[in-house]
């Protein structure tokens, strides 16, 4: 069994909190001290994003954390020994979540093998749908990193039933119609389009796009396994100079969405 | 499968095209793919289209015999494919009244679109207004700069201009900005790519909206010369007036087909917008193409004079007809270019875009050497009015 799934079956009913944050920004140690607050805070899993110059899901806080990323010199290479030294030091489980293009240039089948010896658990490649992902899968199948496919409120029930069949570890649902990034309502009818998914899929389905506060993570999590935080943690970090005080606001943020996720039924 | 049989059902050119797109979007790609084959089998939307093409864009165009140019250079027949006579002075409305009209198909009000020189963004903001359709266009602030002539017959039109101020405020960024758009207004909203380039089916759509261009001058051919041209020669930014042009010949194999990149300042420079001649298979702005990134998959910046060449990324199709070895790809420098520019103003009274002065500097280079009876072909895609402030300016005249 995976680790994200491992993770995910330990709950026994919490939901699941995912957080986000950019590889390299404002740099890769103090990615790592991020990573740490993450998980002492109340994190079940953490996404570590590959910065790229074109992120066309990406709303302008990550677009502009993947900017900072990239002109300190971040590439692939440089996050995955990033991984296996977290690696060394963690057990929680870490997705990576990158555009196709590094991973296509890095080599499909080379990323792979480097991201699973490294320690990463799962991957999600939002512009690599089902239709133009089947070498890719080929690799992550074999070397068992789960491969997290996405769902949003225009996917049709053909689509859901796909998606759900393919996907590993979780359902990364897209809640809204738009790219990442904080918004001050979360979509209509979101209980609803989770429950069309979850009645179609076995896997556990976690919610992301538009969410940053706790009472959202709770309104999110109402019908879905879980959440998922960035751009309000990218935020955090953009906007705190001195490293402590950035630290902490990430775990006082996440300890506060984390509990809001605990008690929630 | 045959050069002209592609894409297949999914939207391959050979191992170029497809979808790379987040999920919110693929169910409109279906819908569009949908639409467009219902389409393609309505008389109706046929003949609406002609009707358009014909009253309002003024099609057919001129196939003109540049008979001075050619005595200048000496060398073989040079036929001009006149795209810069159509109402608003470029072939991109080719693709704009279809798309418009596939718009209005589905239902949607509202269409958006990308523009680099500001060609685009006209040809669609003149269809919006023909169709009474709102419209958004997205242009870098960079090329706002360049092109204010266009912003401002944008903004006469009826459309909005969105200023793009990410990454190099060029075509790159309002292409990637228009699509972020898009996912957010999908359910209500048609995107109007002005290239072949994007996610399945728009390269295929863009091109057979505008493989007119080609058919009419493969028909005028024979009526002037009586034979096809041996080369024909078109210029490529993201490469929709080429594969106009060069998609009826494909399968006539004597038909030597020949697109031109930009150079920029050099291809020995990091200078330029030469994606096929210089750059390597990646993925961006939903396709799989050639394109110019650096070792780790990061996009970079493309430079040329003519704002709509200045794209680091290239249609799926060319790409394919690269690897096939179906067409060859060359470039051309800025400097190449201004001399184009400046040699058709004088010797045929026709002032070009700075995109296809591309092509007449590639003719400058091989008309020469053939015999003087070889035809040459060239899509003369659109005029040049909208530069010649850019012009004057490299030419040190103040205006």
């Amino acid at each position: 069994m995976s680790r994200i799934q491992e993770r995910l079956n330990r709950l026994n009913g919490d939901k699941a909190l995912v957080t986000f944050f950019t590889a390299g920004d404002p740099d890769l140690s103090a990615s790592k001290e991020i990573f740490f607050a993450m998980e002492k805070s109340g994190a079940d899993i953490i996404e570590i994003g590959v910065p790229f110059s074109d992120p066309l899901a990406d709303g302008p806080t990550i677009q502009s954390s993947s900017q900072r990323s990239l002109q300190n010199g971040t590439t692939l290479k440089k996050i995955i020994n990033l991984v296996a030294e977290i690696r060394s030091q963690s057990e929680l489980p870490i997705v990576l979540m990158t555009s196709f293009n590094p991973v296509f240039v890095y080599g499909q089948k080379k990323f792979v093998a480097d991201a699973v010896a490294a320690g990463a658990d799962g991957v999600i490649v939002p512009d690599l749908p089902p239709e133009e992902a089947d070498e890719f899968l080929g690799y992550t199948n074999e070397k068992q990193l789960d491969m997290i496919f996405l769902l949003a409120p225009t996917s049709t029930p053909e689509r859901i039933k796909w998606v759900g069949e393919i996907s590993k570890g979780f359902i990364y649902y897209v809640s809204l119609t738009g790219t990442t990034g904080m918004k001050t309502a979360l979509a209509e009818n979101l209980q609803e389009k989770i429950t069309r998914i979850k009645n179609k899929v076995r896997l556990p389905v976690l919610v992301g796009f538009g969410i940053s506060t706790p009472e959202q993570a709770q309104e999110a999590a109402r019908c879905a396994d879980g959440v998922i935080i960035g751009s309000a943690i990218v935020k955090i970090i953009a906007t705190c100079s001195d490293a402590a005080t950035r630290n902490r606001n990430i775990a006082d943020f996440i300890s506060g969405v984390k509990k809001s996720l605990t008690h929630s039924v | 499968m045959k050069p002209h049989e592609q894409p297949d059902s999914c939207g391959h050119f050979g191992k170029f095209g497809g979808k790379y797109v987040i999920e919110t979007l693929m169910p409109a790609l279906q819908q569009l793919e949908q639409v467009y084959e219902d389409a393609k089998n309505d008389l109706q939307f046929a003949k609406d289209l002609n009707y358009y093409l014909k009253h309002y864009v003024g099609r057919p165009t001129a196939l003109y015999f540049a008979q001075r140019l050619t005595e200048h250079l000496g060398g073989a027949k040079i036929y001009l494919k006149r795209e810069d006579l159509t109402h608003t002075g470029a072939h991109k409305i080719n693709n704009t009244i279809g798309s418009a009209l596939l718009a209005q198909r589905m239902g949607k009000k509202k269409v958006i679109a990308e523009t680099g020189a500001g060609q685009h963004g006209v040809a669609t903001a003149t269809a919006a207004s023909l169709f009474g359709l709102e419209c958004d266009v997205f242009m870098g602030e960079e090329d706002m700069r360049r092109q204010t002539l266009n912003v401002f017959r944008m903004q006469l039109l009826g459309a909005k201009v969105i200023p793009v101020t990410t990454g190099t405020r060029t075509l790159k960024d309002a292409t990637s900005e228009a699509i972020r758009n898009w996912i957010t207004t999908v359910e209500s909203t048609h995107y109007i790519i002005g290239s072949v380039v994007g996610p399945h089916p728009y390269p295929m759509i863009v091109r057979d909206f505008q493989k007119v261009i080609g058919e009419e001058a493969a028909e005028q051919m024979m009526a002037m010369e009586g034979k096809p041209p041996n080369t024909c020669v078109a210029c490529v930014g993201g490469g929709s007036n080429s594969i106009g042009l060069f998609y009826p010949f494909l399968e006539k194999e004597e038909v030597c087909l020949v697109g031109v990149e930009a150079a920029g300042l050099g291809l020995d420079t990091n200078q330029h917008g030469a994606s096929l001649t210089k750059g390597s298979t990646g993925v961006l702005h939903g396709m799989m193409s050639y394109l110019l990134h650096d070792e780790d998959g990061q996009v970079t910046e493309a430079h040329s004079i003519s704002a709509g060449l200045d794209y680091p990324g290239v249609g799926c199709e060319h790409s394919y007809l690269r690897e096939s070895g179906r067409a060859q790809y060359v470039a051309v420098t800025d400097e190449e270019a201004m001399e184009g520019f400046k040699l058709l103003s004088i010797q045929e009274g026709i002032i070009p875009a700075l995109e296809s002065a591309h092509a007449i500097a590639h003719i400058m280079k091989i008309a020469p050497s053939m015999k003087k009876d070889d035809v040459v072909l060239v899509c003369l895609s659109g005029r040049g009015d909208k530069d010649v402030n850019l012009v004057a300016d490299k030419m040190g005249v103040s205006l």
